[in-house]
């Protein structure tokens, strides 16, 4: 079995073991050997992709092509390159730390793991695809159990909130379907064969109006679920309904989709319509930059502060993307992994604080570093990292992100470039004020004063994620030389 | 002709030697047994099913009457398996309400003159054949749609089949008139070869495409399909929108794109108008409905609406993904009717407010009817969105981009529908859930072989080069 299918294998077996499982014992148990299983082999991925990088230059490594409907010419394709490689590591991570979180999950477990873990086949397929069809597949596979896990798990306006975020990205992605049909139907246009294969297509040249028309809608099919302004709306409602494990995922990797698909698939395929567009949707994105980081200004409730400030990053990353150029792209890429980790991290100190307070309101909260200090000074750092202090990975991600930006020599894109970078000051302010309010002064209500401490596995939670945020920050350039490398097609193609 | 030319009919000669011998078979059986006819006609049936997937030559009889080949016969195949399943469905509604009274015999004899019908209409070779094949797969199901005859909606539903089925057949039967006056023909050899695109002629097209759209419940000619399915018992409903719509839709498909090819240029905008009324209208109506029954028959007007994307390509690709997705579509629509039965046998419930909180009583049943949901939403990795996908691949060759734009909206229209039944069996909790109960072994049956359906067809490709080659003549 090769090394990439054995992503999409693992899970299902676990799934299938998942199945037999009484009670939540048992059903944590087995997501966990599952999940440390997934970790372990994306950790052998990441070597494994250095040595065979030393000896193969291919765009994709570790390829593996299985013909799966031959009228059409779909493939079951599969291959990583550096990003993905990151990208998989990612994803390992925070579903194994989602796990841990997940420990005392009292209602219906096992179906709880079950919907987890579909989540996330439905993402390592994604990111290993390079088939259009095939990763279409996977994208809504990542998407449908969404609906059930803010449903049944989540709180508030659960119905409401888990209705409007699968429509929203399931339209998303039905706009999609007709972009990627659109392309393959022109993936001909050289007098080849139609294919769906992404690295085949990208040889192609599709005509001007083609790629025109149908950037458009690419992009914008992917990019709802980047959180783009103004499709942006599920995004907050979601997180804040959804329980602490899926926030975390959700915000740390499937919204990573959106980025990955737009730069592999949008922005890879269809390049001079990407060139013609960039100036439509790099507004948008920097509205998304700026007025993330404004609504996360004023909201009062921890999620909903957390998820504008996902919106106000994610908008950077499509803003780095649309840049085009080698340096904001590869601070995009970073800054998908620095923020996936980075929210995953505050997600699951949310859903710790929530777990024992009992509000999300931080006007409510008061005093937390003085009761729960472990989770308090996590929380300072974690939020030192997202407002990009050096040492953590934010700081590398932005400054790489805004070097770029300003590399591009039109003034307009100048102009977004310095609003788009204003954002990282109102950051700070949102950010040093919740941890003002709630970390520090004096403890405001005296049922906190026997608040109960941190356990080991929620310490396992937060340690899976710090490392890399730390790690990324402290040395970021072996990562970042990964990225680069794979950047190479992009920059031959695009650019 | 000989012995041999009858065995291309042998499912037709099997079917009607079933229902001979269900007639004999009611007069030898033991009054303290009367279930056991059920038990038989299942048995017999399931032989007839087994028998039909041996494989037969291309060939035509009577005169090109009658004609079969590789890709009718596999039709004949996908109708016997929805058949075999509706009935192991509704073994138990027809031991508890239906054989006591002594009717066991004519619903099974009613219900395979209808697929007898279908056969035929299939297989036709000629306008006559064809007509009779419509007239005898729709008379009998009017009377199968009244057949709770204590229940006057029952009887309400069968009158409005068979008033809007006559009017439907009477127009088409005028379609087809014109047609023969315009070629002097009504041998679809000969028509092909002669006719042209004259006023007369599509008037004779639109005509005949109407009466057929009346039983695929095309909009605007879908008024009656809530209001029967409401009405009716839940397997005639299943009937309905599974088999009888799926042999419609094939046999309008093959008469398109072989004997009214010619007239391909007016047709082309007729489906694509008729296909984005009724995804749109179909989608529309179902987000408000309260019954099951109600809620799947506009379920089951949009997808009609899907299928024309297929049918609008004109040729191999368009046959191939719309047999497909009718195959898919015969599973995920039974499963679904399958569970509003067995819920509605134990509990009279038909409602989608007393589908709340069903997971907590009854995981397995809703998990069925979520797979079932989601087939027919189109999500993978089940079988329904590689059905949906291809169908809109075969619009999209075409450059129909706009047509499956408004498709895809469609599908997000959809979601929201089926989520709310989804909704009510998982994200609810109620005191007054259905209480656990067990299904007895032929609902099972019934419901495990639509949902290894559901998982397997859209995943397992080779099928789909199966059929891609069975309508190679299409090309």
């Amino acid at each position: 079995m090769d090394i990439l299918s054995l992503f999409i294998i693992v899970p299902v077996i676990t799934i299938l073991v998942l199945i037999f499982a009484k009670g939540l014992k048992q059903s944590r148990i087995i997501s966990l050997v599952g999940s440390i299983f997934q970790f372990g082999m994306a950790i052998n991925l990441v070597f494994a992709y250095f040595k065979e990088r030393a000896v193969n230059d291919a765009i994709m490594v570790f390829t593996k092509d299985v013909v799966w409907f031959k009228q059409f010419n779909i493939h079951y394709s599969i291959g990583v390159d550096g990003i993905s490689v990151a990208l998989l590591l990612l994803t390992t991570i925070v579903v194994l730390a989602g796990v841990f979180i997940s420990w005392k999950m009292k209602d219906l477990p096992k179906e709880f793991f079950v919907s987890l873990i579909v989540l996330s086949i439905g993402v390592y397929g994604f990111f290993i695809s390079i088939d259009l069809f095939t990763m279409f597949v996977f994208f809504e596979i990542a998407v449908i159990p969404m609906y059930l896990l803010i449903g049944i798990w989540g709180t508030g306006p659960r119905e409401y909130s888990a209705m409007k975020l699968t429509l929203m990205l399931m339209g998303a992605s039905a706009v999609l379907l007709v972009g990627i049909l659109g392309i393959y139907f022109n993936s001909n246009a050289d007098g080849g064969p139609l294919t769906f294969n992404i690295l085949e297509i990208a040889q192609v040249n599709i005509p001007f109006e083609v790629q025109k028309l149908f950037f458009p809608l690419t992009f914008i099919g992917f990019a709802v679920i980047g959180a783009l302004f103004p499709f942006h709306t599920w995004s907050p409602d979601g997180h804040a309904s959804a329980p602490t494990a899926v926030s975390m995922l959700h915000a740390g990797v499937l919204m990573k989709l959106g980025g990955y698909g737009v730069f592999r698939v949008a922005m890879y395929l269809l390049p001079e319509g990407a060139l013609h567009w960039s100036w439509f949707f790099i507004i948008l994105a920097a509205i998304g930059v700026v007025y993330g980081a404004f609504a996360a200004l004023k909201q009062t409730d921890l999620k909903y502060i957390n998820a504008y400030s996902s919106v106000s990053h994610l908008g950077l990353v499509l803003f780095a993307l649309l840049m085009l150029n080698k340096t904001a792209w590869n601070g995009a890429i970073l800054q998908s992994l620095s923020h996936g980790f980075m929210t995953a991290l505050f997600f699951a100190l949310i859903g710790m604080i929530y777990g024992r307070t009992h509000t999300r309101d931080v006007t409510k909260l008061g005093g937390l570093l003085k009761v729960i200090p472990f989770i308090s000074v996590i929380y300072v750092i974690a939020g030192l990292a997202s407002l990009g202090l050096p040492g953590f990975s934010g700081f590398v991600a932005e400054m790489n992100i805004f070097v770029g930006a300003f590399q591009h020599d039109d003034i307009f894109y100048r102009v977004l470039t310095i609003l788009s970078v204003s954002a990282i000051v109102i950051t700070a302010v949102y950010i040093l004020r919740v941890v003002g309010i709630m970390l520090m002064g004096p403890v405001k209500n005296e049922a906190f004063l026997s608040l109960p401490k941190v356990t080991w596995y929620e310490k396992f939670g937060i340690l899976l994620l710090l490392i890399p945020i730390v790690g990324m920050g402290v040395a970021p350039l072996w990562l970042s030389n990964m990225i680069l490398e794979s950047l190479q097609p992009f920059i031959q193609g695009v650019l | 002709m000989n012995i041999d030319s009858f065995l291309l009919m042998r499912h037709e000669i099997l079917l009607l030697a079933i229902v001979l011998l269900l007639i004999v078979a009611e007069i030898f059986i033991n009054q303290n047994k009367k279930g056991s006819i059920v038990h038989l006609a299942i048995f017999l049936f399931g032989i007839h099913t087994i028998v039909g997937f041996f494989a037969i030559d291309e060939s035509s009889l009577f005169g090109g009457m009658f004609r079969t080949n590789g890709l009718i016969h596999f039709f004949k195949n996908i109708l016997n398996i929805g058949v075999l399943v509706l009935l192991l469905q509704s073994a138990d509604w027809l031991q508890e309400k239906i054989v006591q009274h002594n009717r066991g015999t004519e619903f099974f004899i009613l219900m395979f003159s209808s697929l007898l019908g279908m056969y035929f209409m299939i297989s036709s070779g000629d306008f006559l054949m064809f007509y009779l094949g419509l007239e005898l797969s729709t008379l009998p199901v009017a009377a199968l749609a009244a057949f709770e005859t204590t229940k006057r909606i029952s009887s309400e539903s069968g009158i409005k089949l068979i008033l809007s089925a006559a009017l439907a057949s009477g127009v088409s039967l005028f379609g087809i008139s014109l047609l023969y006056a315009t070629t002097g023909s009504i041998y679809f050899n000969d028509i092909i070869e002669v006719i042209t695109s004259t006023n007369l002629s599509i008037l004779g097209l639109v005509l005949f495409f109407a009466g057929l759209a009346f039983k695929i419940s095309l909009v605007p000619f879908h008024f009656w399909t809530a209001d029967v399915y409401e009405g009716a018992p839940i397997s005639i409903a299943s009937y309905l929108s599974v088999i009888s719509k799926g042999a419609a839709v094939f046999i309008l498909m093959i008469l398109l794109f072989t004997v009214l090819k010619p007239l391909m240029h007016i047709w082309e905008n007729m489906v694509y108008i008729i296909a984005i009324a009724t995804m749109f209208i179909g989608n529309l109506f179902a987000l408000r409905q309260q019954n099951m029954k109600r809620f799947l028959a506009f379920s089951s007007i949009a997808q009609a609406g899907f299928i024309l994307l297929g049918i609008i390509e004109g040729n191999q690709l368009g046959v191939t993904t719309v047999v497909y997705f009718v195959l898919i579509y015969v599973f995920s629509n039974l499963a679904a009717f399958g569970v509003v039965q067995a819920i509605s046998l134990q509990t009279g419930k038909e409602n989608m407010n007393d589908y709340e909180g069903l997971y907590r009583t009854n995981p397995k049943l809703s998990l069925v009817m979520m797979l079932a949901l989601f087939s027919l939403a189109g999500i993978p990795p089940v079988a329904g969105f590689f059905g949906k996908f291809f169908l809109f691949t075969a619009a999209a060759s075409k450059g129909y981009y706009l047509l499956v734009f408004l498709a895809v909206v469609n599908v997000t229209i959809s979601l929201y529908y089926y989520l709310l039944v989804i909704r009510a069996m998982f994200l609810r909790q109620s005191d007054h859930a259905i209480p656990f109960f067990k299904n007895k072994l032929y609902m099972r049956l019934g419901l495990i072989i639509t949902v290894l359906g559901i998982l397997i067809l859209g995943l397992y490709s080779p099928l789909y080069d199966y059929i891609f080659e069975l309508s190679s003549n299409f090309n």
